[in-house]
C-alpha cells in the first residue's frame, strides 16, 4: 500500500515536471549541464528541462569545475555555459567540440554574430552579451539637479554633493571584492584609459602613469563606498542599490532586471542604467559574451542530442518569456530600458575583456590579490602595480609563458 | 607480547600511515622540487566574437599551449632544486624591507603576511583556549547533578557545528549592518564597519576560534576531573586550602597531561587555519599560510595552478607546525625522563 503510494507520487510528479509543450521534442538521453548561475543561466536552463531529461548545475564555482569536468572521459557534462574568458581554459585543453555539423543540421536560425569561431570552426554559440555599465538612482540625481555622470570626475563630483545630504547610506557602490572582481575593476578602468597588459614575449607593462591613474580614481571612488568595500561582490551591490542604501554604481548589466523586480527591490523604477563612464580614450568597461560549448568526450549521437535540448533553450519563446534578464543575441529579443546601459556603453566602445592573451589569466589573479594593498594604504601605486608585476612574472614563468 | 603478536596489531595500522600519511608526504616533498610547465607555441589564430554591433573577427599571432596526438597538454618537468621555496619566502624583497627598515613593506609580502597572522592567530588562542576549557570544565563539574546533563549539551553545541558555516553565521551577524553591528552601532552612538579595517577581522576571526574550540578542551578537562583524587582534595580543605590553592595545587598538577594533550592538539589545528579566512572573506586584510596554499592552487581564468609553489608552501606550514611543537614534545620527553630515573 505505502509502495504503491510512493509510485504514484513520483509517477505524478515526473509527469507534472516533464511537460514537453515548449520542446519539439521528447529527450530521451540524460544530458547534464553546468553553468553559472545568474538569471539569464536559469531562463535557458529552464527551458532546456521542458525537454525532460535534463539536470542543470546552476553553480557559481562552474568555472573551477569545468575544466576537470570536461577532461574526464566520458565527460561529466555534455553542456557547458561559458564566456570569453571560461571558454579559454577548455579551449586551450581541447576538451570542447567544433560545432559545425550541428549547427548546419540544426542550427540555421541562429544568427551569425552567435556563432563563436576560432580557427574558422565553430566551438561555441554565444546567447548574450555582457559589461559592466553605470546605473543610478534618477530621484536622487533629480533631486539635487545633477546631471548623469559620463566620466569618473563627474562621477566623484556628483558623489560629493549627495554625500553631504542624508539620502542614502553611501553615494557609490563597487563591485571591489579582493580577487577577481576587483581585479575586473582595474580591466575596466585601465582599458578605458587605453592601457595594454602585456609587452613583447608576455612581458607585463602596467606600471606605467595609465595604471597609477586607474588605481588613483578607484581609490578616490572607494571613499564614497561602504567601507567594507573590499567584501562587496555583484550581489552585495545589487541589494544596496535593492534596498536603497546607494546612489550609483558601476555593475553588470545582467543585474540590470534586478532592480525592477518588485519581489526583492524597494526602489523599482528608479535605477536607470546609461553608458560606464568614459576613461580618457573610451567607456570604463569590458565587453563579455556568455553561451554554450558542448563536450568533446561524449558520443556523437550524445553531442547531437545535446544540442538539440541546448537549441530549445535558446529558443525565441525563451527570450520572449525572459526578455529583460540580459541583453540577448537571439532572434526575438526587443532591447528594453535595461539594456540601455549596456549599448550605451557598447556605442562608447568599450573593450572585449582581453582572454585572448595567453597571459590574461595570470595577470587577473595578480592584480586580484595585489590591489587591495593599495586600496588600504599599505602601499603606493607604483610599489602596488611593481609587485603585481613582480608576481604576475612569477606566475607566467612557472606556467611557461615566459 | 610476543613480537609476532605485536607486529600483527600494529601492522595495518601501519600500512595504513604509510599509505595515506607518509606516501602523500613524500609526493608533497619531491614536487616542490620540480616545475611542470605547458609546452608553448607561437601561432596564428582567427577568432570571431559578438558584439553589439555585429561580429569582430581577429586575426593575430598568440602563444598557445601545444596539444599532444590524442589533444593532452604536452608538458615538461625539470628539477629546480629550492626555486620554488624561494619564490614562495621572496628573500629579495625581504632584504630590501629590512634595508628601508620598514615593518610595513615587510608585510606586504604574502608569506611573511602569512607567518605574522599565522603565529599571532596560533599563539593567541592558545591561552584563551585552555582558560575557557578549564573554566567550563569547572562549571560543569560544579553543577548540580540534575542540570549537568542539559549543561553539557549546551556547551558542546559550538564544537557540532561545521567550521566555515560557523564562520558564516558570525560573519553575516556582523557584515554591513548585521543585527549585531547594528545593536554596536546603537549601543555606542557611532558608525560601526566591522570588515573594514585589519584588526577587527582579526579580533572576530580568533574570538571565533576559541568559541569554537573550548568546548573540545572543556569536555577532554572534564573527563579528567572526574579522576581527580578526592582523598588529596579533603586533606587539603582540612589543612586550610583556599579554593583557588586547591585548584593551583592539586587539580592543575592532575589535569597537566591533558593541559599538554590539548596544547598540542591546539598547535597543530590553529596553525593551519583556515576556514575563518573562507568564512570572513578576510582576504585582503588577513591571509594564513593554509589560505596561501590553497591560493597557490586556485585555477586562475586561463585554467592553470602553481602546483609547484603550493607544495613549497605546505611544506614550509609543515616545518612551522614542528617548529611549534618541538618545546612542548620536549617538554613532555623531560617529564618522562623525570618519571623514570
Amino acid at each position: 500500500m505505502f509502495l504503491k503510494k510512493i509510485a504514484t507520487t513520483i509517477a505524478v510528479s515526473l509527469i507534472s515536471t516533464s511537460v514537453w509543450a515548449g520542446c519539439a521534442f521528447e529527450n530521451t538521453t540524460e544530458v547534464k549541464s553546468l553553468t553559472a548561475g545568474f538569471d539569464a543561466w536559469k531562463a535557458v536552463t529552464g527551458a532546456m528541462a521542458e525537454c525532460g531529461n535534463v539536470s542543470a548545475s546552476l553553480d557559481q564555482d562552474f568555472k573551477d569545475k569545468q575544466p576537470d569536468a570536461f577532461a574526464a572521459n566520458p565527460s561529466l557534462y555534455q553542456i557547458g555555459g561559458v564566456s570569453n574568458g571560461t571558454m579559454v581554459p577548455l579551449l586551450n585543453a581541447g576538451t570542447i567540440r567544433p560545432l559545425d555539423d550541428l549547427v548546419a543540421k540544426y542550427g540555421s536560425h541562429l544568427k551569425p554574430s552567435q556563432l563563436i569561431k576560432v580557427n574558422g570552426k565553430i566551438m561555441a554559440i554565444a546567447m548574450m552579451v555582457n559589461n559592466q555599465h553605470f546605473m543610478y538612482r534618477s530621484d536622487v540625481l533629480d533631486e539635487f539637479r545633477l546631471a548623469v555622470p559620463t566620466t569618473y570626475d563627474e562621477v566623484l563630483a556628483a558623489a560629493a554633493t549627495i554625500a553631504k545630504y542624508d539620502v542614502v547610506d553611501y553615494p557609490l557602490g563597487g563591485t571591489y571584492k579582493a580577487g577577481w572582481n576587483l581585479a575586473e575593476e582595474f580591466v575596466n578602468m585601465y582599458l578605458g584609459n587605453g592601457g595594454s597588459f602585456f609587452g613583447e614575449g608576455n612581458a607585463p607593462a602596467i606600471n606605467n602613469a595609465t595604471g597609477i591613474a586607474s588605481l588613483e580614481t578607484m581609490k578616490d571612488l572607494t571613499a564614497y563606498m561602504d567601507p567594507e568595500y573590499l567584501v562587496s561582490d555583484s550581489t552585495y551591490v545589487q541589494q544596496q542599490f535593492q534596498q536603497g542604501k546607494i546612489a550609483m554604481a558601476n555593475l553588470w548589466a545582467s543585474r540590470a532586471g534586478a532592480m525592477d523586480n518588485a519581489e526583492e527591490s524597494q526602489v523599482v523604477g528608479k535605477v536607470i542604467m546609461s553608458s560606464a563612464p568614459m576613461g580618457s580614450v573610451r567607456a570604463s568597461s569590458t565587453n563579455w559574451w556568455d553561451g554554450i560549448v558542448l563536450a568533446k568526450n561524449m558520443t556523437d549521437d550524445e553531442a547531437d542530442n545535446a544540442f538539440r535540448v541546448a537549441m530549445e533553450g535558446l529558443d525565441t519563446e525563451m527570450v520572449q518569456a525572459n526578455n529583460d534578464a540580459a541583453v540577448w543575441l537571439i532572434d526575438g529579443y526587443v532591447a528594453g530600458n535595461a539594456a540601455a546601459g549596456a549599448i550605451a556603453t557598447a556605442n562608447n566602445s568599450a573593450a572585449p575583456y582581453p582572454s585572448n592573451e595567453p597571459g590574461m589569466g595570470a595577470m587577473h589573479t595578480a592584480l586580484g590579490n595585489g590591489i587591495a594593498a593599495f586600496l588600504n594604504g599599505a602601499k603606493d601605486a607604483a610599489t602596488t602595480l611593481a609587485d603585481i608585476e613582480a608576481a604576475y612574472v612569477v606566475s607566467a614563468t612557472e606556467s611557461g609563458l615566459m | 607480547m610476543k613480537s609476532k603478536t605485536f607486529a600483527t596489531f600494529v601492522g595495518p595500522s601501519i600500512f595504513m600511515m604509510i599509505l595515506f600519511i607518509a606516501l602523500p608526504l613524500a609526493g608533497v616533498l619531491s614536487q616542490s622540487f620540480y616545475l611542470t610547465q605547458s609546452v608553448y607555441e607561437e601561432v596564428e589564430v582567427e577568432t570571431c566574437t559578438p558584439s553589439f554591433t555585429g561580429q569582430i573577427c581577429l586575426t593575430e599571432i598568440t602563444t598557445l599551449p601545444m596539444l599532444d596526438k590524442e589533444g593532452k597538454k604536452v608538458t615538461k618537468t625539470t628539477f629546480v632544486g629550492l626555486r620554488n621555496y624561494r619564490n614562495v619566502i621572496e628573500f629579495p624583497r625581504v632584504i630590501a624591507a629590512f634595508a628601508n627598515k620598514s615593518w610595513q613593506q615587510f608585510m606586504t609580502i604574502d608569506f611573511w603576511k602569512a607567518l605574522r597572522f599565522t603565529l599571532t592567530f596560533t599563539l593567541l588562542t592558545l591561552p584563551l583556549v585552555l582558560l575557557f576549557g578549564l573554566l567550563i570544565a569547572l562549571t560543569i563539574n560544579n553543577a548540580a547533578k540534575s542540570i549537568r546533563g542539559p549543561v553539557i549539551f549546551i556547551s558542546l553545541l559550538p564544537m557540532i557545528i561545521t567550521p566555515v558555516i560557523g564562520a558564516l553565521s558570525i560573519r553575516w551577524l556582523f557584515i554591513g549592518d548585521g543585527i549585531l553591528t547594528s545593536f554596536l552601532e546603537w549601543w555606542l552612538v557611532r558608525d560601526i564597519a566591522m570588515f573594514a579595517q585589519a584588526w577587527t577581522i582579526e579580533l572576530m576571526m580568533m574570538l571565533y576560534r576559541v568559541w569554537h574550540v573550548a568546548p573540545f578542551a572543556a569536555i577532554v578537562f572534564y573527563a579528567a576531573l572526574q579522576t581527580v583524587n578526592q582523598d588529596s582534595l579533603e586533606s587539603a580543605i582540612i589543612d586550610g586550602a583556599s579554593r583557588w590553592e586547591r585548584l593551583r595545587y592539586v587539580i592543575i598538577p592532575h589535569l597537566m597531561p591533558l593541559i599538554v594533550f590539548v596544547t598540542l592538539i591546539h598547535l597543530m589545528d590553529s596553525y593551519r587555519v583556515f576556514e575563518e579566512v573562507i568564512g570572513f572573506s578576510s582576504q585582503s586584510y588577513v591571509i594564513s599560510l593554509q589560505w596561501l596554499t590553497y591560493d597557490f592552487l586556485s585555477l586562475d581564468m586561463l585554467g592553470n595552478r602553481s602546483i609547484s609553489r603550493a607544495s613549497a608552501s605546505a611544506m614550509l606550514t609543515m616545518i612551522g607546525i614542528v617548529i611549534l611543537l618541538i618545546p612542548v614534545l620536549r617538554g613532555v620527553w623531560m617529564d618522562y625522563k623525570g618519571r623514570r630515573l
